[in-house]
Protein backbone atom coordinates (compact mmCIF):
# COMPACT_ATOMS: atom_id res chain seq x y z
CA UNK A 1 0.00 0.00 0.00
CA UNK A 2 1.30 3.59 -1.34
CA UNK A 3 0.43 6.84 0.01
CA UNK A 4 0.41 9.64 -2.12
CA UNK A 5 2.05 12.35 -0.01
CA UNK A 6 1.38 15.93 -1.26
CA UNK A 7 4.68 17.03 0.19
CA UNK A 8 7.08 13.65 0.02
CA UNK A 9 5.31 12.02 -2.94
CA UNK A 10 4.12 8.29 -3.44
CA UNK A 11 5.48 6.28 0.25
CA UNK A 12 5.16 3.01 1.61
CA UNK A 13 2.40 2.97 4.19
CA UNK A 14 4.53 1.21 6.72
CA UNK A 15 5.91 5.26 7.20
CA UNK A 16 2.66 6.21 8.09
CA UNK A 17 0.77 5.67 11.70
CA UNK A 18 -3.19 4.95 11.45
CA UNK A 19 -5.68 7.20 13.14
CA UNK A 20 -8.65 5.95 11.60
CA UNK A 21 -12.18 7.84 10.25
CA UNK A 22 -11.54 10.92 8.85
CA UNK A 23 -15.28 12.13 9.83
CA UNK A 24 -16.00 12.34 13.13
CA UNK A 25 -15.78 15.72 14.30
CA UNK A 26 -15.40 16.81 18.47
CA UNK A 27 -18.08 18.05 19.54
CA UNK A 28 -18.65 20.93 21.93
CA UNK A 29 -17.63 20.11 25.62
CA UNK A 30 -20.42 19.37 27.87
CA UNK A 31 -22.74 16.66 25.29
CA UNK A 32 -21.79 13.72 26.79
CA UNK A 33 -23.71 11.87 25.10
CA UNK A 34 -22.57 13.37 22.03
CA UNK A 35 -19.22 13.04 22.81
CA UNK A 36 -19.34 9.20 23.56
CA UNK A 37 -20.51 9.35 19.98
CA UNK A 38 -17.71 10.78 18.67
CA UNK A 39 -15.17 8.82 20.63
CA UNK A 40 -16.75 5.56 20.01
CA UNK A 41 -19.21 5.20 17.20
CA UNK A 42 -18.04 4.49 13.93
CA UNK A 43 -19.14 3.57 10.26
CA UNK A 44 -17.06 1.45 9.95
CA UNK A 45 -17.89 1.02 6.20
CA UNK A 46 -17.27 -1.76 4.11
CA UNK A 47 -16.20 0.80 0.75
CA UNK A 48 -14.40 3.74 0.43
CA UNK A 49 -13.64 5.69 3.21
CA UNK A 50 -11.54 8.81 4.46
CA UNK A 51 -8.93 8.76 6.92
CA UNK A 52 -6.13 10.06 8.77
CA UNK A 53 -2.73 8.85 8.57
CA UNK A 54 0.17 10.94 9.75
CA UNK A 55 3.36 10.65 8.03
CA UNK A 56 5.88 10.01 10.93
CA UNK A 57 8.52 8.44 9.59
CA UNK A 58 8.64 11.45 6.43
CA UNK A 59 7.07 15.23 6.82
CA UNK A 60 5.57 14.83 9.86
CA UNK A 61 1.84 16.22 8.21
CA UNK A 62 -1.26 14.81 9.01
CA UNK A 63 -3.72 13.55 5.82
CA UNK A 64 -6.66 12.68 4.86
CA UNK A 65 -5.98 9.34 2.32
CA UNK A 66 -9.13 8.18 0.69
CA UNK A 67 -8.96 4.45 0.42
CA UNK A 68 -11.22 1.52 0.01
CA UNK A 69 -11.35 -0.92 2.47
CA UNK A 70 -12.27 -3.76 0.33
CA UNK A 71 -9.30 -4.03 -1.55
CA UNK A 72 -7.24 -1.19 -0.02
CA UNK A 73 -6.64 0.68 -3.26
CA UNK A 74 -5.39 4.39 -1.92
CA UNK A 75 -7.58 6.72 -4.27
CA UNK A 76 -6.36 9.96 -3.22
CA UNK A 77 -4.72 12.00 0.00
CA UNK A 78 -4.66 16.18 1.06
CA UNK A 79 -3.41 17.59 3.87
CA UNK A 80 -5.48 18.00 7.07
CA UNK A 81 -4.37 20.93 8.47
CA UNK A 82 -7.08 22.87 7.04
CA UNK A 83 -9.89 20.62 5.93
CA UNK A 84 -12.38 22.13 8.01
CA UNK A 85 -12.29 25.48 5.70
CA UNK A 86 -12.12 23.14 2.46
CA UNK A 87 -15.16 20.76 3.67
CA UNK B 1 -24.98 -40.92 14.98
CA UNK B 2 -22.84 -41.36 17.60
CA UNK B 3 -18.82 -41.76 17.30
CA UNK B 4 -16.94 -44.37 19.14
CA UNK B 5 -14.50 -46.64 18.21
CA UNK B 6 -16.76 -49.42 17.90
CA UNK B 7 -18.20 -46.89 14.59
CA UNK B 8 -15.18 -46.36 13.58
CA UNK B 9 -13.60 -49.71 13.27
CA UNK B 10 -17.04 -50.96 11.34
CA UNK B 11 -16.29 -47.92 8.68
CA UNK B 12 -13.36 -48.60 8.21
CA UNK B 13 -13.86 -52.50 7.82
CA UNK B 14 -16.41 -51.58 5.14
CA UNK B 15 -14.18 -49.23 3.28
CA UNK B 16 -15.52 -45.84 5.21
CA UNK B 17 -17.72 -45.64 2.42
CA UNK B 18 -20.62 -45.30 4.32
CA UNK B 19 -20.56 -42.45 6.40
CA UNK B 20 -23.10 -39.77 6.60
CA UNK B 21 -22.91 -36.14 6.35
CA UNK B 22 -22.23 -34.83 10.00
CA UNK B 23 -24.91 -32.25 9.78
CA UNK B 24 -28.12 -31.33 7.82
CA UNK B 25 -27.85 -28.77 5.16
CA UNK B 26 -31.48 -27.00 5.74
CA UNK B 27 -33.63 -24.97 3.61
CA UNK B 28 -34.83 -22.32 5.46
CA UNK B 29 -38.59 -22.17 7.08
CA UNK B 30 -40.46 -19.35 7.30
CA UNK B 31 -40.01 -18.78 10.84
CA UNK B 32 -38.57 -20.12 14.03
CA UNK B 33 -38.04 -19.08 17.70
CA UNK B 34 -34.90 -17.68 17.04
CA UNK B 35 -32.21 -16.38 14.46
CA UNK B 36 -28.77 -16.11 14.65
CA UNK B 37 -27.24 -14.76 11.92
CA UNK B 38 -23.49 -16.14 11.01
CA UNK B 39 -22.11 -19.57 11.21
CA UNK B 40 -18.78 -19.25 13.01
CA UNK B 41 -18.18 -20.38 16.32
CA UNK B 42 -19.53 -18.32 17.94
CA UNK B 43 -23.25 -18.61 16.06
CA UNK B 44 -23.14 -22.41 16.09
CA UNK B 45 -22.21 -22.57 19.95
CA UNK B 46 -24.80 -20.14 20.62
CA UNK B 47 -27.17 -22.23 18.67
CA UNK B 48 -26.43 -25.41 20.36
CA UNK B 49 -26.47 -24.13 24.44
CA UNK B 50 -29.59 -22.83 23.16
CA UNK B 51 -31.15 -26.49 22.63
CA UNK B 52 -28.75 -27.99 25.01
CA UNK B 53 -29.46 -25.91 28.36
CA UNK B 54 -32.56 -24.23 27.07
CA UNK B 55 -35.07 -26.50 25.30
CA UNK B 56 -34.82 -23.69 22.41
CA UNK B 57 -34.26 -25.78 19.41
CA UNK B 58 -36.47 -24.15 17.04
CA UNK B 59 -33.58 -22.05 15.84
CA UNK B 60 -32.01 -21.75 12.33
CA UNK B 61 -27.80 -20.61 12.10
CA UNK B 62 -27.84 -18.21 8.70
CA UNK B 63 -24.39 -18.35 7.16
CA UNK B 64 -23.93 -16.01 3.72
CA UNK B 65 -21.40 -18.56 2.75
CA UNK B 66 -20.52 -21.94 4.10
CA UNK B 67 -19.95 -22.80 7.83
CA UNK B 68 -16.18 -22.40 9.01
CA UNK B 69 -15.53 -20.42 6.21
CA UNK B 70 -15.13 -16.84 8.67
CA UNK B 71 -12.83 -16.40 11.70
CA UNK B 72 -13.42 -19.65 13.46
CA UNK B 73 -11.38 -21.44 10.10
CA UNK B 74 -8.72 -18.83 10.22
CA UNK B 75 -7.72 -18.46 13.62
CA UNK B 76 -4.21 -19.60 14.96
CA UNK B 77 -5.91 -22.12 17.49
CA UNK B 78 -4.84 -20.54 20.62
CA UNK B 79 -7.30 -21.11 23.50
CA UNK B 80 -6.32 -19.47 27.20
CA UNK B 81 -8.16 -17.60 30.16
CA UNK B 82 -5.06 -15.65 31.40
CA UNK B 83 -6.61 -12.40 31.02
CA UNK B 84 -6.01 -9.48 33.95
CA UNK B 85 -9.82 -7.46 34.20
CA UNK B 86 -12.76 -8.84 36.64
CA UNK B 87 -14.93 -7.89 33.64
CA UNK B 88 -13.31 -10.10 31.21
CA UNK B 89 -11.95 -13.33 33.15
CA UNK B 90 -15.37 -14.95 34.58
CA UNK B 91 -15.86 -15.37 30.58
CA UNK B 92 -12.78 -16.78 29.05
CA UNK B 93 -12.48 -19.14 32.67
CA UNK B 94 -16.11 -20.44 31.54
CA UNK B 95 -14.61 -21.23 28.13
CA UNK B 96 -11.80 -22.95 29.71
CA UNK B 97 -14.24 -25.12 31.63
CA UNK B 98 -16.17 -25.50 28.72
CA UNK B 99 -13.34 -26.38 26.20
CA UNK B 100 -12.01 -28.95 28.65
CA UNK B 101 -15.35 -30.90 28.46
CA UNK B 102 -16.31 -30.50 24.77
CA UNK B 103 -15.20 -33.59 23.12
CA UNK B 104 -17.01 -35.41 25.43
CA UNK B 105 -20.16 -33.07 25.38
CA UNK B 106 -20.55 -32.84 21.54
CA UNK B 107 -18.92 -36.13 21.11
CA UNK B 108 -16.49 -34.57 18.44
CA UNK B 109 -12.45 -34.89 18.45
CA UNK B 110 -11.81 -31.53 18.26
CA UNK B 111 -8.21 -31.90 19.19
CA UNK B 112 -8.42 -30.07 22.31
CA UNK B 113 -4.65 -29.87 23.77
CA UNK B 114 -3.90 -28.07 27.15
CA UNK B 115 -0.24 -27.80 25.74
CA UNK B 116 0.64 -24.66 27.85
CA UNK B 117 0.48 -21.22 26.79
CA UNK B 118 3.69 -19.09 27.87
CA UNK B 119 3.87 -15.53 27.76
CA UNK B 120 7.92 -14.27 27.68
CA UNK B 121 8.67 -11.63 29.59
CA UNK B 122 12.01 -9.21 28.48
CA UNK B 123 12.36 -6.53 31.13
CA UNK B 124 11.72 -5.75 34.77
CA UNK B 125 8.91 -3.73 34.38
CA UNK B 126 7.01 -6.49 31.85
CA UNK B 127 7.87 -9.27 34.83
CA UNK B 128 5.86 -7.23 37.05
CA UNK B 129 2.85 -6.65 34.75
CA UNK B 130 2.99 -10.26 34.59
CA UNK B 131 3.47 -11.51 37.71
CA UNK B 132 0.11 -9.19 38.42
CA UNK B 133 -1.63 -10.94 35.68
CA UNK B 134 -0.39 -14.06 37.12
CA UNK B 135 -1.78 -12.84 40.65
CA UNK B 136 -5.08 -12.11 39.29
CA UNK B 137 -5.90 -15.10 37.81
CA UNK B 138 -4.65 -17.00 40.91
CA UNK B 139 -7.27 -14.63 42.36
CA UNK B 140 -10.41 -16.40 40.40
CA UNK B 141 -8.96 -19.83 40.68
CA UNK B 142 -7.36 -19.84 37.17
CA UNK B 143 -3.60 -21.92 37.22
CA UNK B 144 -1.02 -19.46 36.43
CA UNK B 145 3.14 -19.75 36.88
CA UNK B 146 5.66 -17.00 37.23
CA UNK B 147 9.09 -19.09 35.66
CA UNK B 148 12.52 -17.40 35.82
CA UNK B 149 14.75 -18.01 32.81
CA UNK B 150 15.94 -20.87 34.13
CA UNK B 151 12.45 -22.18 34.30
CA UNK B 152 11.68 -20.94 30.71
CA UNK B 153 14.97 -22.63 29.83
CA UNK B 154 13.86 -26.06 31.04
CA UNK B 155 10.82 -26.27 28.60
CA UNK B 156 12.48 -24.66 25.37
CA UNK B 157 15.75 -24.97 25.17
CA UNK B 158 15.76 -23.59 21.88
CA UNK B 159 15.06 -19.65 22.19
CA UNK B 160 17.55 -16.99 22.05
CA UNK B 161 17.61 -16.62 26.05
CA UNK B 162 20.50 -14.01 25.43
CA UNK B 163 19.59 -11.58 22.48
CA UNK B 164 21.29 -8.34 22.77
CA UNK B 165 18.11 -6.04 23.01
CA UNK B 166 15.65 -8.53 24.53
CA UNK B 167 17.11 -10.41 26.58
CA UNK B 168 14.44 -13.64 27.97
CA UNK B 169 13.87 -13.17 31.89
CA UNK B 170 11.15 -15.38 32.24
CA UNK B 171 7.58 -16.53 31.39
CA UNK B 172 3.90 -17.11 32.38
CA UNK B 173 2.85 -19.65 32.01
CA UNK B 174 -0.94 -20.96 32.13
CA UNK B 175 -0.66 -24.90 31.68
CA UNK B 176 -4.46 -25.22 30.55
CA UNK B 177 -3.86 -22.96 27.82
CA UNK B 178 -3.51 -25.04 24.79
CA UNK B 179 -4.46 -25.27 21.07
CA UNK B 180 -7.82 -26.60 19.56
CA UNK B 181 -8.50 -27.52 16.09
CA UNK B 182 -10.70 -24.61 14.58
CA UNK B 183 -12.52 -26.40 11.52
CA UNK B 184 -13.40 -29.04 14.03
CA UNK B 185 -15.18 -27.00 16.45
CA UNK B 186 -16.81 -25.29 13.68
CA UNK B 187 -18.32 -28.93 12.86
CA UNK B 188 -18.24 -30.26 15.87
CA UNK B 189 -21.12 -27.94 17.14
CA UNK B 190 -22.69 -27.78 14.21
CA UNK B 191 -23.47 -31.45 14.07
CA UNK B 192 -24.34 -31.28 17.55
CA UNK B 193 -26.37 -28.53 16.91
CA UNK B 194 -28.31 -30.30 14.16
CA UNK B 195 -28.87 -33.38 16.21
CA UNK B 196 -30.65 -31.30 18.36
CA UNK B 197 -33.07 -29.88 15.75
CA UNK B 198 -31.31 -26.34 14.77
CA UNK B 199 -31.23 -25.56 11.12
CA UNK B 200 -28.35 -24.57 9.60
CA UNK B 201 -28.79 -22.84 6.56
CA UNK B 202 -25.34 -22.14 4.32
CA UNK B 203 -25.55 -19.37 1.41
CA UNK B 204 -28.18 -17.40 2.94
CA UNK B 205 -26.66 -13.77 4.01
CA UNK B 206 -28.90 -11.49 5.60
CA UNK B 207 -29.88 -8.14 3.62
CA UNK B 208 -31.60 -6.16 6.07
CA UNK B 209 -34.34 -6.91 8.76
CA UNK B 210 -38.25 -7.23 9.44
CA UNK B 211 -39.37 -3.83 11.61
CA UNK B 212 -42.59 -3.02 13.55
CA UNK B 213 -42.16 -0.40 15.12
CA UNK B 214 -39.04 -0.91 17.64
CA UNK B 215 -39.28 -4.45 17.49
CA UNK B 216 -37.14 -6.77 15.44
CA UNK B 217 -39.27 -9.56 13.88
CA UNK B 218 -37.20 -11.40 11.33
CA UNK B 219 -34.74 -10.95 8.18
CA UNK B 220 -34.57 -10.59 4.91
CA UNK B 221 -32.03 -13.01 3.14
CA UNK B 222 -30.53 -14.28 -0.18
CA UNK B 223 -33.06 -17.10 0.18
CA UNK B 224 -35.99 -15.18 0.93
CA UNK B 225 -38.36 -13.71 4.19
CA UNK B 226 -37.47 -15.36 7.65
CA UNK B 227 -39.50 -14.22 10.93
CA UNK B 228 -38.37 -15.27 13.99
CA UNK B 229 -38.93 -14.07 17.83
CA UNK B 230 -35.62 -13.28 18.62
CA UNK B 231 -32.66 -12.34 15.91
CA UNK B 232 -29.39 -12.70 17.32
CA UNK B 233 -25.88 -11.11 15.64
CA UNK B 234 -22.71 -13.08 15.83
CA UNK B 235 -21.02 -12.14 12.39
CA UNK B 236 -17.34 -11.09 14.08
CA UNK B 237 -15.70 -8.80 11.47
CA UNK B 238 -19.47 -7.95 9.95
CA UNK B 239 -20.99 -6.93 13.04
CA UNK B 240 -21.01 -2.69 11.66
CA UNK B 241 -22.33 -3.75 8.38
CA UNK B 242 -25.22 -6.04 9.36
CA UNK B 243 -25.94 -3.70 12.23
CA UNK B 244 -26.37 -0.46 10.07
CA UNK B 245 -29.41 -2.31 8.44
CA UNK B 246 -31.28 -1.98 11.30
CA UNK B 247 -29.96 1.63 11.28
CA UNK B 248 -27.39 0.84 14.53
CA UNK B 249 -23.63 2.24 14.85
CA UNK B 250 -21.21 0.22 16.44
CA UNK B 251 -18.09 0.89 18.87
CA UNK B 252 -16.34 -1.40 16.26
CA UNK B 253 -13.82 -1.06 13.35
CA UNK B 254 -13.22 -3.70 11.00
CA UNK B 255 -9.32 -4.93 11.20
CA UNK B 256 -7.21 -7.32 8.93
CA UNK B 257 -5.82 -10.02 11.08
CA UNK B 258 -3.15 -12.57 9.18
CA UNK B 259 -1.79 -15.94 9.96
CA UNK B 260 1.12 -18.36 8.59
CA UNK B 261 1.91 -21.72 8.53
CA UNK B 262 5.56 -23.10 7.51
CA UNK B 263 6.24 -26.26 5.86
CA UNK B 264 5.59 -29.59 7.69
CA UNK B 265 8.47 -30.08 10.17
CA UNK B 266 9.16 -32.60 12.61
CA UNK B 267 8.32 -31.76 16.22
CA UNK B 268 9.84 -28.81 17.63
CA UNK B 269 7.43 -26.68 19.82
CA UNK B 270 5.70 -28.87 22.51
CA UNK B 271 3.25 -25.93 23.86
CA UNK B 272 2.44 -22.42 22.52
CA UNK B 273 4.82 -19.36 22.85
CA UNK B 274 4.39 -15.82 22.87
CA UNK B 275 7.43 -13.43 22.22
CA UNK B 276 6.92 -10.09 25.17
CA UNK B 277 8.96 -7.82 23.11
CA UNK B 278 7.23 -7.99 19.82
CA UNK B 279 3.84 -9.08 19.13
CA UNK B 280 4.61 -12.73 18.33
CA UNK B 281 2.59 -16.00 18.90
CA UNK B 282 3.91 -19.51 17.83
CA UNK B 283 2.66 -23.11 18.14
CA UNK B 284 2.99 -26.16 15.85
CA UNK B 285 0.21 -28.24 14.46
CA UNK B 286 -0.30 -31.90 14.55
CA UNK B 287 0.45 -32.28 11.10
CA UNK B 288 4.14 -30.80 11.80
CA UNK B 289 3.52 -27.15 10.53
CA UNK B 290 4.59 -23.87 12.64
CA UNK B 291 1.54 -21.98 13.47
CA UNK B 292 2.08 -17.94 13.65
CA UNK B 293 1.00 -14.72 13.76
CA UNK B 294 1.60 -11.42 15.17
CA UNK B 295 -0.22 -7.32 14.90
CA UNK B 296 -3.12 -6.67 12.95
CA UNK B 297 -2.10 -4.67 9.88
CA UNK B 298 -3.42 -1.61 11.73
CA UNK B 299 -6.08 -0.06 8.86
CA UNK B 300 -9.84 -0.70 8.60
CA UNK B 301 -10.16 -3.31 6.16
CA UNK B 302 -12.87 -5.84 4.83
CA UNK B 303 -10.31 -7.34 2.33
CA UNK B 304 -9.44 -10.98 4.08
CA UNK B 305 -5.65 -10.06 3.33
CA UNK B 306 -3.31 -8.14 4.18
CA UNK B 307 0.35 -6.41 3.38
CA UNK B 308 3.88 -7.05 3.60
CA UNK B 309 5.50 -4.68 6.13
CA UNK B 310 2.84 -6.92 8.54
CA UNK B 311 4.83 -10.24 6.59
CA UNK B 312 8.22 -8.84 7.31
CA UNK B 313 7.58 -7.60 11.08
CA UNK B 314 6.13 -11.20 12.31
CA UNK B 315 8.69 -12.95 10.30
CA UNK B 316 11.50 -10.72 12.50
CA UNK B 317 9.78 -11.13 15.99
CA UNK B 318 9.84 -15.40 15.10
CA UNK B 319 13.76 -14.22 14.05
CA UNK B 320 14.06 -12.62 17.62
CA UNK B 321 12.82 -15.58 19.66
CA UNK B 322 13.76 -18.15 17.68
CA UNK B 323 16.37 -18.06 15.17
CA UNK B 324 16.27 -21.73 14.00
CA UNK B 325 12.62 -20.90 12.31
CA UNK B 326 15.28 -19.38 9.65
CA UNK B 327 15.56 -22.50 8.55
CA UNK B 328 12.27 -23.37 7.67
CA UNK B 329 10.02 -22.44 4.60
CA UNK B 330 7.08 -20.20 5.31
CA UNK B 331 3.91 -22.52 3.11
CA UNK B 332 1.25 -20.15 3.16
CA UNK B 333 -0.52 -16.92 4.76
CA UNK B 334 -3.91 -15.73 4.96
CA UNK B 335 -6.36 -13.05 6.95
CA UNK B 336 -9.77 -12.48 8.30
CA UNK B 337 -11.53 -9.40 9.18
CA UNK B 338 -11.77 -9.30 12.63
CA UNK B 339 -14.15 -7.12 14.47
CA UNK B 340 -11.94 -4.81 16.56
CA UNK B 341 -13.73 -3.38 19.75
CA UNK B 342 -12.60 0.31 20.79
CA UNK B 343 -11.64 -0.99 24.09
CA UNK B 344 -10.54 -4.13 23.07
CA UNK B 345 -13.33 -6.31 24.82
CA UNK B 346 -16.61 -8.05 23.50
CA UNK B 347 -19.75 -7.04 23.70
CA UNK B 348 -22.56 -9.55 24.25
CA UNK B 349 -25.95 -7.61 25.12
CA UNK B 350 -29.64 -6.76 24.08
CA UNK B 351 -29.46 -3.55 21.69
CA UNK B 352 -31.64 -0.39 21.87
CA UNK B 353 -33.99 -2.78 19.01
CA UNK B 354 -36.43 -5.42 20.77
CA UNK B 355 -35.74 -8.81 19.62
CA UNK B 356 -32.37 -7.70 18.58
CA UNK B 357 -29.06 -9.65 20.05
CA UNK B 358 -25.57 -8.50 19.84
CA UNK B 359 -22.90 -10.59 20.12
CA UNK B 360 -19.54 -8.29 18.74
CA UNK B 361 -15.78 -6.67 19.42
CA UNK B 362 -14.36 -9.84 19.51
CA UNK B 363 -11.09 -8.82 17.82
CA UNK B 364 -8.07 -11.19 17.51
CA UNK B 365 -9.01 -13.21 20.56
CA UNK B 366 -12.55 -14.62 20.02
CA UNK B 367 -11.67 -18.23 19.06
CA UNK B 368 -10.57 -19.03 22.98
CA UNK B 369 -14.16 -17.53 23.70
CA UNK B 370 -16.23 -19.75 20.87
CA UNK B 371 -17.62 -22.17 23.67
CA UNK B 372 -18.45 -19.84 26.98
CA UNK B 373 -19.75 -16.95 24.09
CA UNK B 374 -22.24 -19.66 22.72
CA UNK B 375 -23.10 -20.07 26.77
CA UNK B 376 -23.90 -17.08 28.00
CA UNK B 377 -25.57 -15.52 24.58
CA UNK B 378 -28.04 -18.41 24.80
CA UNK B 379 -28.39 -17.50 28.36
CA UNK B 380 -29.21 -13.77 27.19
CA UNK B 381 -31.34 -14.80 24.44
CA UNK B 382 -33.50 -17.44 26.68
CA UNK B 383 -33.61 -15.38 30.25
CA UNK B 384 -33.20 -12.09 29.18
CA UNK B 385 -30.99 -11.16 31.43
CA UNK B 386 -26.44 -11.30 30.95
CA UNK B 387 -25.14 -14.64 32.10
CA UNK B 388 -23.43 -13.81 35.29
CA UNK B 389 -20.19 -14.51 33.66
CA UNK B 390 -21.10 -12.32 31.37
CA UNK B 391 -22.48 -8.87 33.35
CA UNK B 392 -20.05 -6.10 32.52
CA UNK B 393 -19.94 -6.23 28.33
CA UNK B 394 -22.70 -4.44 28.24
CA UNK B 395 -23.14 -2.27 24.56
CA UNK B 396 -23.56 0.70 26.67
CA UNK B 397 -20.39 0.52 28.75
CA UNK B 398 -18.78 2.74 26.44
CA UNK B 399 -20.85 5.78 26.83
CA UNK B 400 -20.99 5.20 30.75
CA UNK B 401 -16.98 5.48 30.83
CA UNK B 402 -17.06 1.30 32.19
CA UNK B 403 -14.29 0.68 29.43
CA UNK B 404 -12.54 -3.01 29.84
CA UNK B 405 -9.24 -1.94 28.48
CA UNK B 406 -6.78 -5.14 29.42
CA UNK B 407 -3.90 -2.65 27.13
CA UNK B 408 -5.13 0.69 28.25
CA UNK B 409 -4.67 2.22 24.86
CA UNK B 410 -7.88 4.78 24.56
CA UNK B 411 -10.30 4.35 22.06
CA UNK B 412 -8.17 3.19 19.22
CA UNK B 413 -8.92 -0.41 17.67
CA UNK B 414 -5.64 -1.09 15.76
CA UNK B 415 -3.69 -0.74 19.19
CA UNK B 416 -5.68 -3.27 21.37
C1 LIG C 1 -5.65 -14.71 11.47
C2 LIG C 1 -6.44 -14.80 12.74
C3 LIG C 1 -5.87 -15.43 13.85
C4 LIG C 1 -6.59 -15.52 15.04
N1 LIG C 1 -6.03 -16.22 16.09
C5 LIG C 1 -6.74 -16.41 17.24
C6 LIG C 1 -6.21 -17.20 18.28
O1 LIG C 1 -5.10 -17.77 18.19
N2 LIG C 1 -6.94 -17.35 19.42
C7 LIG C 1 -8.15 -16.75 19.56
O2 LIG C 1 -8.76 -16.90 20.60
N3 LIG C 1 -8.71 -16.02 18.55
C8 LIG C 1 -8.04 -15.84 17.39
N4 LIG C 1 -8.59 -15.10 16.36
C9 LIG C 1 -9.90 -14.48 16.54
C10 LIG C 1 -11.07 -15.43 16.31
O3 LIG C 1 -10.83 -16.21 15.17
C11 LIG C 1 -12.38 -14.64 16.16
O4 LIG C 1 -12.51 -13.70 17.21
C12 LIG C 1 -13.61 -15.55 16.21
O5 LIG C 1 -13.44 -16.67 15.37
C13 LIG C 1 -14.85 -14.76 15.80
O6 LIG C 1 -16.05 -15.47 16.00
P1 LIG C 1 -16.71 -16.48 14.92
O7 LIG C 1 -15.97 -17.76 14.94
O8 LIG C 1 -18.14 -16.57 15.21
O9 LIG C 1 -16.44 -15.67 13.57
P2 LIG C 1 -16.59 -16.11 12.04
O10 LIG C 1 -16.13 -17.51 11.84
O11 LIG C 1 -15.97 -15.03 11.23
O12 LIG C 1 -18.17 -16.11 11.87
C14 LIG C 1 -18.95 -15.01 11.45
C15 LIG C 1 -19.77 -15.49 10.29
O13 LIG C 1 -20.78 -14.53 9.97
C16 LIG C 1 -21.01 -14.61 8.59
N5 LIG C 1 -21.70 -13.43 8.12
C17 LIG C 1 -21.22 -12.16 8.00
N6 LIG C 1 -22.16 -11.34 7.50
C18 LIG C 1 -23.28 -12.09 7.31
C19 LIG C 1 -24.59 -11.81 6.80
N7 LIG C 1 -24.94 -10.57 6.40
N8 LIG C 1 -25.49 -12.83 6.75
C20 LIG C 1 -25.15 -14.09 7.15
N9 LIG C 1 -23.93 -14.40 7.62
C21 LIG C 1 -22.99 -13.42 7.71
C22 LIG C 1 -19.62 -14.77 7.99
O14 LIG C 1 -19.67 -15.31 6.69
C23 LIG C 1 -18.94 -15.68 9.01
O15 LIG C 1 -18.96 -17.05 8.64
C24 LIG C 1 -7.89 -14.97 15.14
C25 LIG C 1 -8.46 -14.34 14.03
C26 LIG C 1 -7.76 -14.26 12.83
C27 LIG C 1 -8.38 -13.61 11.64
ZN1 LIG D 1 5.03 13.39 3.75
Amino acid sequence: MRIPCPYCGPRDSSEFAYLGDAAPRRPADGDAAAMATYVYLRDNPAGPMEELWYHAYGCRAWLVVRRDTRDHAVTGARLAAGREASA
Amino acid sequence: MRYSLLSLVSHALGGNRDWKPAWRDAAPQPRYDVIVIGGGGHGLATAYYLARDYGIANVAVLERGWIGGGNVGRNTTIVRSNYLLPGNIPLYELSMQLWEGLERDINYNAMVSQRGVLNLYHSDGQRDAYARRGNAMRLHGIDAELLDREGVRRLYPFLNFDQARFPIQGGLLQRRGGTVRHDAVAWGYARAASDRGVDIVQNCAVTGFLREGDRITGVETTRGTIRAKKVAMAVAGHSSEVAAMAGLRLPIESHVLQAFVSEGLKPIIPGVITFGAGHFYISQSDKGGLVFGGDIDGYNSYAQRGNLPVVEDVCEGGMALMPAIGRARLLRSWGGIMDMSMDGSPIIDRTPLDGLYLNAGWCYGGFKATPGSGAVFAHLLAREEPHPAATALTLDRFAQGRVIDEKGQGAQPNLH
